[in-house]
């Protein structure tokens, strides 16, 4: 018999995938400031502590360089342990345990030790969090070698990632989006895996090559089918990884468009947006018919108002916009527009958007 | 400063705030909002035992902190509301406010990222021997963080004027201090650090003016940085305008016997044991009552921010 098709959400997915690692592995810990708590980091460890015990699943102090120094020695000493921040944000405060242990600790003693650590950080966009809560910072830890750093869009994606970030014996920076976090997703219940170093071609098409990254695929999925209707074909490519960036499906895609759009939901300059225009530019810059194109944030941060996050966050019809544009197509704008209206206001998710993925 | 004017500033924030609350669920002030109802009292003792010069940082939890210090009802809620007028012409909202006329110099919400800004402000009244107290407000749960405690160190190596506000709620969002301290009195280790020591019970905002005076007193005659634990509570949800309770990360009755000892209808009542307290007392209400009508009214009459000004507030 077939097996039903099931849809859950990326947090039900992540939590599923959360309570069969532990499942698997007693090795498994999972710690993090709201972990045990009513809201269980929006439902995505909910009831694990009941289930596993407290032993295994943890609230913590509001240490979280600390924590993440702690969970750097567990995780050299024989844990494996999956951290969460609920905001990337937080996560800076533990810059040094991250970048100059987690990442380091294999490689400077020469392949010694290993560092088993997941670390889920979580985006978002909108609703007034601000300058210090909505940062979008991967290309900081992508900067650093030695760290695996994710963004998977889908929920079928989280839970085959997050598994492989968990059995992976490196530490992994796992970014989650709020706004993908309530998008019901097929994912198969079984334990499956994911790789964390391939992109995904979510929607083919001959005209141009449109590489995502987390949400923003979400919108560039939408803004190629509004320009499918005008005859232009995207090809959508989910990122999915950051550290390694698997450029090689990239090129590829971009070998038979020629055309290269990059969608991130980080700040444009020093970006990986630009990491991926360089990846392509050297090793087929002649299959480029036309300059690349980023779209990105404006480089400046995050304001809370409503008023002036208007505008700040590129969605599908800015995407559908630009591509067109950059194409030199004119598609008369009503028509884009009348398309991809948005019938929530532009700082919440598009909550009629269903995948699939 | 007498009790009644005490409580005025007591009652004003806490109709403030529930006034904000009010009007939260109407979805036009989209940015997260944490009130401080049930913890009037510590922000009211604290800021009546300053100075105008004196300044004041707070953290996620600041409109209590702005108010008492004098900080703009009008700009506050515009922030709230993301309008041009507001105190960071909508850049901040709830979180991020600031007043620098009224001596309050900034709250932002990463947990305990204003208290070394705090010390600097600090070490530089001190350097140019200006006359000036700095207060910082923060959490139990923000007395994890490390650099709360490195911040501490400098002060007191230094000798800075700083008086360091931990109000202890016992919760840190849904997470109880026991889940996140040993138990031991948070400012016994501010102790050793080496910082003069006060506490009073937060409910009570006589008992905090007067730790906050000899406070402050010693702090200018170049007194070691003092921590002062003020026991509180909060009485909303961490975040939002709501009532919390049902979800159970409260032991049962422990809010109630906190709400029976308000520190603001405590004092009402006190107050109103003689008729012209009484009259007072009813006196204060109307008035502020109308004053945030009012400011709700001039807040919302602010012009939209343009996002196009933004890029101009990146750089000096
Ligand atoms: C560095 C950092 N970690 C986590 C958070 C999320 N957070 C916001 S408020 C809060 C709890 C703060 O507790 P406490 O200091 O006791 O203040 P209270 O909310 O009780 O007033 C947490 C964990 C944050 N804003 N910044
Ligand atoms: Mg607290």
């Amino acid at each position: 018999m077939p097996e039903i098709e099931r849809r859950i959400t990326q947090a039900e997915a992540i939590r599923e995938a959360l309570a069969q690692a532990m499942e698997e592995d007693e090795r498994v810990i999972v710690i993090g400031e709201g972990v045990p708590d009513p809201k269980g980091i929006f439902g995505t460890t909910t009831g694990l502590q009941q289930r596993f015990g407290k032993a295994r699943v943890f609230d913590s102090p509001l240490s979280e360089n600390g924590i993440t120094g702690i969970c750097v020695g567990a995780a050299i000493s024989g844990m494996r342990p999956v951290m969460v921040h609920q905001r990337i944000d937080f996560a800076l405060l533990a810059m040094d345990q991250i970048v100059n242990n987690a990442a380091k600790w294999h490689y400077m003693f020469a392949g010694q030790v290993k560092v088993p650590l997941v670390i889920r950080v979580i985006i978002g966009r909108g609703w007034g969090p601000g300058p210090q809560h909505a940062q979008s910072l991967q290309a900081l830890f992508a900067h650093i070698p030695g760290l695996k750093v994710v963004m998977p869009t889908s929920g079928y994606d989280a839970k085959g990632m997050l598994l492989a970030a968990i059995r992976d014996d490196n530490p992994v920076i796992f970014i989650e989006h709020r706004w993908l976090q309530d998008i019901a997703d097929h994912v198969p219940e079984a334990p499956y895996i994911v790789p964390l170093d391939q992109a995904l071609i979510c929607r083919p098409g001959q005209h141009v090559t449109l590489a995502a990254f987390s949400y923003m695929t979400v919108e560039a999925r939408l803004a190629a089918e509004a320009l499918a209707e005008h005859g232009i074909e995207v090809e959508v490519v989910d990122a999915r990884s950051v550290r390694p960036l698997d450029m090689s499906t990239i090129v590829e895609s971009v070998r038979r468009t020629g055309t290269l759009i990059v969608a991130d939901t980080a700040w444009k300059t020093g970006g990986i947006a630009g990491e991926v225009i360089a990846g392509v530019a050297e090793t087929a810059f002649s299959a480029l018919k036309r300059p690349p194109l980023r779209i990105c944030l404006p480089d400046i941060p995050a304001p809370t108002s409503p008023h002036l996050t208007r505008g700040y966050y590129p969605d599908a019809l800015y995407l559908a916009r630009a591509i067109a544009a950059h194409l030199g197509r004119s598609i008369p704008d009503a028509e884009l527009a009348d398309r991809l209206f948005r019938t929530t206001p532009h700082d919440v998710p598009q909550r009629e958007f269903r995948g699939p993925f | 400063m007498t009790t009644f004017s005490l409580f005025r500033s007591m009652l004003r924030i806490r109709r403030i705030e529930e006034a904000i609350a009010e009007r939260y669920g109407a979805q036009e002030m989209r940015c997260p909002v944490h009130l401080s109802i049930g913890q009037e009292a510590v922000a009211v003792g604290v800021c009546a035992a300053l100075q105008p010069q004196d300044g004041v940082f707070g953290g996620h939890r600041a409109h209590a902190h702005y108010l008492a210090k004098g900080g703009d009802l009008t700009a506050m809620l515009a922030e709230i509301y993301g309008l041009e007028n507001g105190c960071c012409r909508g850049v901040g909202g709830s979180m991020h406010i600031i007043d620098l006329a009224a001596g309050f110099l900034g709250a932002v919400p990463i947990v305990g990222a204003t208290i070394p800004l705090a010390v600097g402000a600090a070490w530089a009244a001190k350097l140019r021997n200006e006359d000036k107290v700095i207060v910082v407000f923060f959490g139990d749960g923000t007395f994890e963080e490390g650099v709360v405690h490195e911040s501490i160190n400098f002060a007191v190596l230094h000798r800075l004027p700083v008086l360091f506000v931990c109000e202890n709620n016992l919760y840190a969002c849904y997470t109880r201090l026991s889940e996140r301290q040993p138990d031991r009195p948070i400012h016994a280790i501010a102790a050793a650090h080496g910082c003069r020591i006060f506490t009073a019970e937060g409910d009570d905002v006589e008992a905090v003016h007067a730790a906050s005076r000899m406070a402050v007193a010693d702090l200018r005659a170049g007194g070691a940085p003092v921590f002062l634990e003020c026991s509180t509570y909060r009485w909303r949800e961490h975040c939002g305008p709501n009532q919390d309770d049902h979800l159970g990360y409260r032991p049962s009755g422990e809010l109630a016997k906190w709400e029976s000892t308000c520190p603001v209808s405590r004092l009402a009542s006190t107050l109103s044991s003689s008729p012209e307290g009484a009259r007072l007392v009813a006196a204060a209400e109307a008035e502020i009552a109308g004053e945030i009508a009012s400011a709700f009214a001039a807040a919302l009459a602010s012009p939209v921010p343009q996002p196009a000004d933004l890029p101009g507030y990146l750089y000096a």
